[in-house]
């Protein structure tokens, strides 16, 4: 053995000692260890819930497809055959969709969930679909599909608790109408038919996710370093050399890691009882559903204790300990910003497939897109501190107040940013994915149309021929109906050119200034309506209506035609250069061949529940008609919901984050006692003070807020661009965003106060 | 409040206006003072006078009470009963809010470590009292340099306290206390942390400076050399006071 | 010096020989050096000439028959002794000890004599403090020496005081 160097501690020792001396500070010590299981806890446990999210997935799809058709449609007609449909309603905002069913023999297939065949009028309903026709506020779908309730739908047969469906027997379908089949299930069959939007959001809105949670993890596993850079020093003082004093901090980090994944599997047990309630029927699950996928569970179970680890050490990097208990920080390093700015711009760079629209089905494009998007997020979250550092070290001088805050600003802004860089990541990646989603809704509701119409709801019958006086007939007297009226919409072509196709839309002036917006009409009317840049139709062109070979009528195009702008909406719902519109006179009884007819209904406001009066009595007039209405869409109702759960999720954050700040705010507090205790006996105001921890809690998170808003909204222009979906900017978030930013600043201002009131007793300046 | 250069002469310098004294010729004055943290006993019957312009030290053990007794005199504690006057006003009557005026206008401090905010420069230190009483910061700061050369240390103006040794930042503490030339200046065991020449030059200083500008100093100290720079002693002994009549 | 006001405070708790009063002081005051016979009776014999003792003939001849007893004016004597703080100057521990214990002896308040010792300790601390920043640096060396002794002096003091009520039981126990 050489006497140069004297033995030394092994890593397996040190890292023991670490974690002794976590458990081993005394009630404090405790306290800080629980703090830090709690913070890396809840992080642990939203990360184990987005990990179970594919095996809810899997588990909602696999039992949705072996309910659908696909593997058992057979042309044939025999003793085990039945026809079947899709039904699709609503209630409120909520999507219904349930089944008819017809059986054609005697050994017919059964629905998973559901044990005896359905005579024609019995139905049997989900659990939840149940539960809201029993309740007073299901008053309007009641009765919808027939009252011969015969038993509820198995949980085998359902995508979740909260699923509105149901299976109705019936007589009334045939070939036409319905698809029939041997066999319930399709192995093969994509599920949930989630379009490559929804899936680059899914995407983003991971990437929204995890990167704000590793940030607060990352937050969580600091707290209470101070105390820790002291029990360092002692150790120091001892003879620690500096390795083994990172080891013992690793040390440290890792029974706080360990205790955190312990509370995050606990929490993960309660959230998989507490969501399932919580969540909106579009996206209910059974609680055995959540749970994590192994390698994502392993992910987290081995990840979160090593990133702690090296977060620790890196925090370590800047701290010198020193064994008289001084903690040296080491000389302020300015910030810079080449190698930060790379990953955002290399994000930017990825994203430009987006620029002139995306295609749906290049996965190549999708992936990059995803990565460019991902890395942008992690980008603004590697250019924060240099932007606070950059404004902090630029502002003017004012108050002492603000003196004192920018100053501390200046000498450290590590551990504020650190608190706010989960916000500032999710509320960039929310304020695109806002945005995104807006825009999608706008383009979505096809029935945008019906905003600010003097019709409140269409119905939709994908029969063809004239089926809009049964419409009428049947709507008319409804509670809450006031009004009920049709139009014909047909393909047109040239008479002498067949390949020259038109739309022509036959109806009242009610009807036709709901789809075009001119406001002035008369019976005898006729406007022309082209896109941008198309060629109008000439007067006196005379129009076969109906496709080539239907055998429609002739009309020509009279001379007082009139021509209007295109409202946008409606290039999407014909997707033809132009559409002449007809009021009936004018049409002069030509012979409309294969029209649709559409059925516009107006709503009395003040009838509650008129949609659903309305839908029911629908339902009694064509069971597979839908019922669209102002404010709901099957896409626009997910979304929606996905939106409002985003905001909920990012104002969690802001409580999160404003936990982290608060604990930022009263460590610094802790450690400047003495300077304050002696300032407020020099005879500062504590409202000084108090604004003093304002400024400097508002300025960080103010620029933090700003940048996480230029990028989010800028990132949802580009999306939207990909998408073919208007461009718009989500006012509304920002404007929720940063009111609840300001909200949680004053909060913790507000709850530091006691803090510092504390300090003007005199224990602040007792020497030890 | 005063900006100008704190070396020239007295008469561009009018004197804050003179807060009067009690019958007695104190300034400051405590009446039987007690007060209690809980079951610990810190002042029982304490009575003590502050003349003006004196240098009184307040020495004892420690755990007597000097600090709670200096504390409740500068007005930042309140005590459980008995009365502190201050020109014949009744310190322990008024709000904290008025207390904080009265400290900032006519009270300085020093206390022994750990006092100057660490993000601030000494000489942003130094001007922070000047600011808080409403004196504009380019006033403020270049009163602060001259109160930093007239204590030897200009050169750690635009230092943070973190990079200046003890006695330096005793010094700047120091300059900070009597910047707004106050009446009293309250300090507590200032040269506790610094070793014997450094504490010396610190007092030397201290107390020369505080006699140039008229301010009464309360100097609780356990070191008798320290003491030594006082006009006369107090005694505390279990939170009681055991006064030396003025010489 | 401290002998005679040393015996005076030792008769005060009542007469007694010569020889019982030279066991005495030794006991509590000799710790090194126990007092010679001679300075005794050389020093009672000054007492005894000032009138602050007295002699009491017991029954039976002989020197050492005689025993002394305080009078009046030898007990104000103690009280002045005790009040005039010492010169200060080093190595005064044992007469400051000597005082302590005979005011604990004779009920009197050792705190004050020790407070009194103190302001005259600081008395001449603040006349060196003066002379020290108006001299040179011989002066401040010279200064400082003394200061620095008479600082041990004020510690000492400042021990004694806090430890008074355990000297009090094992002075009077
Ligand atoms: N904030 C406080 N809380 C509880 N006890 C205190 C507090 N401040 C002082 N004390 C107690 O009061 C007594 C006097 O303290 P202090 O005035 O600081 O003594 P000194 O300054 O003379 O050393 C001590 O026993 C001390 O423990
Ligand atoms: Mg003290």
């Amino acid at each position: 053995m050489s006497a140069s160097t004297p033995p030394r501690s092994s890593w397996a020792a040190d890292l023991a000692l670490g974690a002794r001396m976590s458990v081993g500070g005394g009630r404090s010590g405790w306290a800080r260890l629980a703090l830090i299981a709690i913070g890396v806890g809840v992080g642990v446990a939203m990360l184990l819930i987005v990990a179970s999210l594919p095996s809810v997935v899997d588990a909602r799809t696999e039992r949705t497809d072996a309910r659908s058709i696909g593997s058992g449609v057979v042309e044939e007609q025999g003793d085990n055959t039945l026809l079947t449909q899709i039904v699709r309603s609503g209630f409120r905002d909520l999507g219904v969709e349930g089944r008819l069913l017809q059986a054609e023999g005697v050994r017919v297939p059964l629905p998973p969930g559901v044990d005896r065949a359905l005579a024609p009028g019995e139905i049997v309903l989900s659990p939840a679909l149940q539960r809201l026709m029993d309740s007073p506020d299901g008053e309007a779908i009641r009765g919808r599909w027939g009252d011969t309730v015969v038993g509820t739908i198995g949980p085998e047969g359902l995508a979740g608790p909260g699923e509105l469906t149901f299976y109705l027997g019936t007589d009334d379908l045939d070939e036409e109408t319905a698809t029939r089949i041997n066999a319930f299930g399709n192995p093969d069959e994509q599920g949930g038919g989630l379009g490559p939007e929804l899936l680059l959001l899914g995407l983003v809105g991971l990437a929204v996710m995890i990167v704000p949670l590793a940030s607060f993890i990352a937050t969580a596993v600091r707290f209470g370093g101070e105390a820790r850079d002291r029990r360092l020093a002692a150790l120091r003082l001892v003879g620690a050399d500096v390795g083994t004093t990172r080891r013992i901090a690793a040390g440290e980090t890792l029974v706080g890691a360990a205790a955190g994944i312990a509370v995050g599997g606990l929490l993960l047990l309660v959230a998989q009882h507490v969501l399932p309630p919580l969540v909106p029927p579009a996206l209910t699950f059974y609680p055995e559903d959540l749970r994590p996928a192994p390698v994502l569970a392993a992910l987290v179970v081995i990840g979160v204790p090593v990133a702690s680890v090296l977060v620790t050490l890196s925090a370590m990097r800047r701290v010198v300990v020193e064994p008289l208990g001084v903690v040296r920080r080491s000389e302020v390093t300015r910030r810079r910003l080449w190698w930060r700015i790379l990953l955002p711009v290399a994000g930017a760079a990825l994203l430009h497939p987006l620029i002139g629209g995306m295609d749906d089905d290049s996965s190549g494009d999708q992936a990059m897109v995803t990565a460019g998007v991902v890395l942008l997020l992690v980008g603004v979250a590697l250019l924060l501190p240099w932007a606070v550092d950059a404004v902090v070290g630029r502002l003017g001088r004012g108050g002492v107040a603000w003196e004192l805050a920018v100053r501390r600003l200046q000498l450290e802004s590590g551990a504020a940013v650190r608190a706010i860089t989960a916000i500032v990541v999710s509320v960039a990646g929310l304020i695109a994915i806002q945005g995104t989603f807006g825009a999608i809704q706008a383009e979505a509701e096809g029935d945008g149309e019906l905003q600010g119409s003097v019709f409140q709801a269409k119905v939709i019958d994908t029969r063809s021929g004239a089926v809009g006086q049964e419409w009428v007939d049947g709507l008319t007297g409804t509670p809450g109906v006031r009004d009920v009226v049709t139009s014909t919409f047909t393909l047109a072509h040239v008479e002498t050119d067949p390949d020259q196709l038109i739309g022509v839309e036959v109806g009242p002036c009610s009807v036709l200034t709901h789809e075009t917006g001119i406001t002035d009409c008369a019976e005898g009317d006729v406007i022309v309506v082209a896109t941008e840049g198309a060629e109008l139709p000439t007067p006196g062109t005379t129009y076969v209506l109906g496709e080539p070979g239907s055998g429609g009528g002739t009309w020509e195009l009279p001379g007082d035609a009139r021509s209007a702008t295109l409202g946008e909406f409606h290039l999407y719902l014909s997707g033809l250069p132009s559409t002449i519109y007809v009021t009936p006179t004018a049409l002069g009884g030509a012979d409309v061949a294969e029209g649709y007819e559409s059925v516009l209904v107006a709503l009395d406001p003040d009838v509650p529940d008129a949609v659903d009066r309305l839908r029911t009595t629908a339902a009694d007039v064509e069971m597979l008609a839908y019922v669209a209405d102002a404010e709901q869409g099957s896409l626009t109702g997910v979304l929606g919901t996905a939106r409002q759960a985003l905001l909920a999720g990012t104002i969690a954050l802001l409580v999160v984050v404003g936990a982290s700040l608060l604990v930022n705010v009263a460590e610094q507090l802790r450690e400047r006692r003495r300077p304050f205790a002696v300032l407020l006996a020099f005879g500062t105001r504590r409202r000084t003070l108090g604004l003093s921890v304002l400024w400097q809690v508002a300025i960080p998170v103010a620029v933090g807020i700003t940048l996480a808003i230029v990028t989010g909204t800028a990132l949802s222009v580009v999306l939207q661009g990909g998408l073919s979906a208007p461009i718009g900017i989500d006012w509304w978030a920002i404007g929720l965003i940063s009111g609840g930013a300001a909200l949680v600043v004053l909060l913790v201002t507000a709850a530091s106060l006691p803090l510092l009131a504390g300090l003007t007793r005199s224990q602040g300046l007792q020497s030890e | 409040m005063t900006t100008s250069p704190p070396a020239a002469s007295a008469s561009t310098h009018p004197a804050p206006a003179d807060p009067g004294t009690t019958p007695g010729g104190a300034l400051l004055a405590a009446h039987d003072l007690h007060l209690a943290f809980g079951p610990t006993t810190a002042l029982a019957s304490a009575s003590l006078e502050v003349h003006p312009g004196e240098v009184l030290a307040l020495m004892g053990p420690s755990g007597s009470g000097k600090s709670t007794l200096l504390h409740c005199l500068a007005g930042i504690l309140r005590p459980d009963s008995g009365r502190v006057t201050y020109g014949g006003r009744d310190l322990t009557a008024m709000s904290d809010v008025e207390r904080s005026a009265l400290r900032r206008s006519e009270f300085g401090f020093v206390f022994q470590f750990g006092q100057l905010v660490p993000e601030l420069t000494c000489a942003e230190n130094v001007a922070l009292p000047l600011r808080l009483a409403g004196v504009g910061r380019r006033d403020a700061l270049g009163t602060a340099r001259e109160w930093l050369t007239r204590l030897e240390v200009p050169d750690v103006a635009d230092k943070r306290p973190g990079q200046t040794s003890g006695g330096q930042g005793q010094r700047v503490a120091v300059a900070r206390a009597l910047v707004t030339r106050p009446r009293v200046v309250f300090a507590d065991e200032p040269t506790g942390a610094l070793d014997s020449l450094n504490g010396e030059r610190v007092m030397q200083m201290f107390v020369a400076a505080a006699r140039d500008t008229g301010a009464a100093v309360v100097l609780v100290t356990h070191e008798a050399r320290v003491a030594a720079y006082s006009d006369r002693e107090a005694v505390v002994r279990d939170g009681r006071v055991r006064e030396q009549v003025r010489a | 010096m401290t002998v005679a006001p040393a015996l005076l405070g030792l008769l005060q708790s009542g007469p007694r020989h010569g020889y019982d009063l030279k066991r005495a002081f030794d006991e509590r005051f000799g710790q090194d050096k126990p007092l010679a016979y001679g300075q005794v009776y050389s020093t009672l014999a000054r007492l005894l000439k000032n009138g602050l003792v007295e002699v009491e003939h017991e029954p039976g001849d002989g020197p050492d028959r005689k025993r002394y007893a305080i009078t009046e004016a030898g007990v104000s004597d103690v009280a002045v002794w005790l009040a005039t703080p010492e010169k200060p100057e080093p190595y005064l521990q044992s007469a400051m000890y000597t005082k302590v214990v005979l005011a604990l002896l004779t009920g009197r308040d050792a705190a004050d004599v020790l407070d009194a010792q103190r302001t005259e300790h600081l008395r001449l601390m603040r006349e060196l403090t003066r002379r020290k920043s108006e001299g040179d640096l011989a002066d401040q060396l010279v200064c400082d020496h003394a200061l620095f002794h008479l600082e041990a002096d004020l510690r000492w003091l400042e021990l004694t005081a806090a430890r008074l009520d355990d000297l009090a039981t094992s002075v009077r126990g």
